[in-house]
């Protein structure tokens, strides 16, 4: 198939007009604008509506309410951003609403800068907002993954009922790519019996997740649990590059991980087993990629554009093994070479070269 | 035995948990009336608020969501936006509405967004256990002012519909009271009217509905009503603040 020149942030709004979506509610915020600004011209195109909003809690809440509707709804934003619109995701995973949230992280904390972080890692994966709930949570490393995963983030919320993260620094949010405008795959999805849209012909229905008594707000948070717990056993995905014989193995997603990769090629040309395991899915955290390894791991680095926040649940993933895990971050935009990521493993772990590859 | 008056089928048959002398119960009914009367119960979709408002939605008998606190008027929007056919309206008290949802009623309307909201004014946070809002009366005691709201620290009470009425997306304003029967009936003719407004995609519709909190208040139903006529009255500006010609054409 042909391919086309792509910018990242233009390749998630294509994604979503070919998913079907035809509302998105946002709030123009570098590095993630393009997404309104593309949509703002192709969506009404086919039939959609871009309303801007007044702010970000707007647009989130916007997306709420088109959510109740069985609508498939988009906004997109940065990290200052993404934080005004906690309130609303949490409203969104309690009311069990699927929706796509596109955030093209900037460096931070505060206003911060524009240079690729992933700091916002624990606000993507941990919460953020109010209560017990979490976001699916795809990381793409290339302008063709913006694409694709942003067309599967539509079908995983319709699936598991729950809002799904694209989260991509904005170094992948403006870097162009050749890219394959792929169809829209034939996915059986659940049928939206739970939506409000008037009781014409059957009775009334609410959404609320709002509970008279200490027992309902029990009953709902354990099915949100035992939801999360499926999705968990379900979604957990990761690429594997060189991981399969690897006695080192660098964690790392993202662009970071796209420079892992040359790292690992390089060890590899020095004789050192080092391999890479992308996680895909940052939550579900991808701990089968860990734990099936630990017979032979020797130690494992992970890498990342913060102070170190993925590395916990790495080491969550390894507790109950002896695999020692590292830790390497540059912050502030800052992206390390492939040299400093093996001078970082041979420091750390001291690797004997092997009869190399 | 002929039945010649009973719950109007726009209320579910939930008993009303509201506090004695509390207008809440005169407004839903009303809403429920018209809801009936205009034969719109299944095209209709509710936004609750927060606050003691957020019961809206146990008690229409039309489809209900939930809003968080201030954000009715933008989970409107995206009702409204993904389902333009249908008849979108949000119920929000004073502090939901003037205080933490404020930039999105005013931009709801300023986008002339074909909701209608319904703001219900008793000059109080009723819920939380009567603090402040911006809706409190100069000199007000409240759990928050409790020496009186003093113009200097906090500033004067806002006249939310008339600085809706400013806006030019807004079609229909009307500020009205359910002190009097009188009053009633007025109140229920301009809800009539706002979801007419919506019906003839005309732009936004707000009606301001001036309510007692004998509990918030401290005082007795019957006194309530006395204090609503003679302290909230003169501070608000009463009656349909604006109707363009569309809607008068209606």
């Amino acid at each position: 198939m042909e391919k086309v020149l792509f910018k990242g942030n233009e390749a998630i709004a294509e994604a979503a007009i070919c998913a079907g979506c035809r509302l998105f509610f946002g709030y123009p915020i570098t590095p993630s604008t393009e997404v309104v600004e593309y949509l703002a011209w192709h969506m009404p195109k086919s039939g959609g509506t871009v309303l801007q909003a007044e702010d970000e809690i707007a647009s989130i809440n916007m997306c709420c309410g088109a959510a109740y509707t069985g609508a498939r709804v988009m906004t997109a934003s940065s990290g200052p951003g993404i934080s005004l619109k906690q309130e609303g995701l949490s409203h969104a995973a309690a009311n069990e609403l699927p929706m796509v949230i596109v955030d093209i992280s900037r460096a931070g904390p505060g206003l911060g800068g524009l240079g690729p972080s992933q700091a916002d890692y624990f606000q993507a994966t941990k919460g953020g907002g109010h209560g017990d709930y979490r976001l699916i949570v795809l990381a793409p490393a290339k302008v063709q993954e913006m694409y694709d995963y942003t067309m599967e983030a539509f079908d995983l919320a319709d699936r598991h009922r729950n809002p799904v993260m694209i989260l991509a620094e904005g170094f992948l949010g403006q870097m162009m790519e050749p890219i394959e405008l792929k169809a829209r795959p034939g996915t059986v999805l659940p049928v939206k019996d739970w939506i409000v849209d008037g009781c014409r012909n059957r009775s009334r229905r609410r959404l609320t997740s709002y509970g008279l008594s200490n027992e309902t707000t029990e009953a709902a948070c354990l099915h949100l649990e035992e939801k999360y717990n499926r999705i968990r056993a379900a979604e957990q995905r990761w690429e594997d590059f060189y991981s399969e014989d690897a006695d080192y193995i660098i964690a790392a997603f993202g662009t970071c991980a796209r420079i892992a990769k040359s790292a690992v090629l390089l060890a590899r040309q020095q004789g050192i087993k080092l391999g890479l395991v992308r996680p895909i899915t940052l939550w579900p955290f991808p701990e089968k990629a860990f734990t099936r390894l630990t017979q032979q791991l020797k130690g494992v680095l992970t890498v990342e554009l913060s102070a170190g926040q993925m590395v916990e649940d790495v080491r969550l993933a390894l507790a109950s093994s002896c695999v020692p895990v590292a830790f390497y971050g540059r912050q502030g935009g800052m992206l390390p070479t492939e040299e400093e990521l093996l001078r970082q493993v041979i420091q750390t772990f001291q690797p004997a070269p092997g009869k190399g590859v | 035995m002929e039945k010649i008056f009973g719950r109007p089928r726009g209320l579910t048959d939930l008993p009303f948990t509201y506090c004695p002398g509390c207008t809440h119960g005169i407004i839903h009914r009303l809403i429920g009336e018209v809801l009936e009367e205009m034969d719109i119960i299944s095209d209709t979709i509710g936004v609750a608020s927060v606050g003691c408002s957020m019961f809206t939605q146990e008690l229409f008998a039309c489809d209900f969501v939930q809003s968080l606190h201030g954000r009715a008027a933008a989970v409107a929007t995206g009702v409204k936006r993904s389902l333009p056919d249908r008849l979108v309206f949000t119920y929000q008290g004073d502090g939901d509405i003037a205080a933490i949802g404020t930039s999105h009623a005013i931009h709801a309307a300023a986008r002339g967004e074909k909701i209608t909201v319904v703001m219900v004014n008793n000059a109080i946070y009723g819920m939380t256990g009567g603090q402040m809002a911006p809706t409190t009366l100069e000199g007000q005691k409240t759990a928050t002012s409790p020496y009186g709201r003093d113009k200097a620290l906090a500033g004067s009470p806002v006249d939310f519909p008339k600085t809706i009425a400013t806006l030019s997306g807004a079609v229909y304003v009307a500020a009205m009271s359910v002190d009097t029967p009188a009053n009633i009936k007025k109140t229920k003719q301009a809800l009539k009217k706002a979801f007419q407004v919506q019906q003839a995609g005309l732009g936004f519709s707000l009606v301001s509905i001036l309510s007692t909190c004998p509990t918030g208040w401290g005082l007795s139903p019957a006194d309530s009503l006395d204090w609503l006529r003679d302290n909230m009255v003169p501070v608000y500006e009463m009656g349909e603040i604006k109707a363009t010609e569309e809607v008068k054409d209606l």
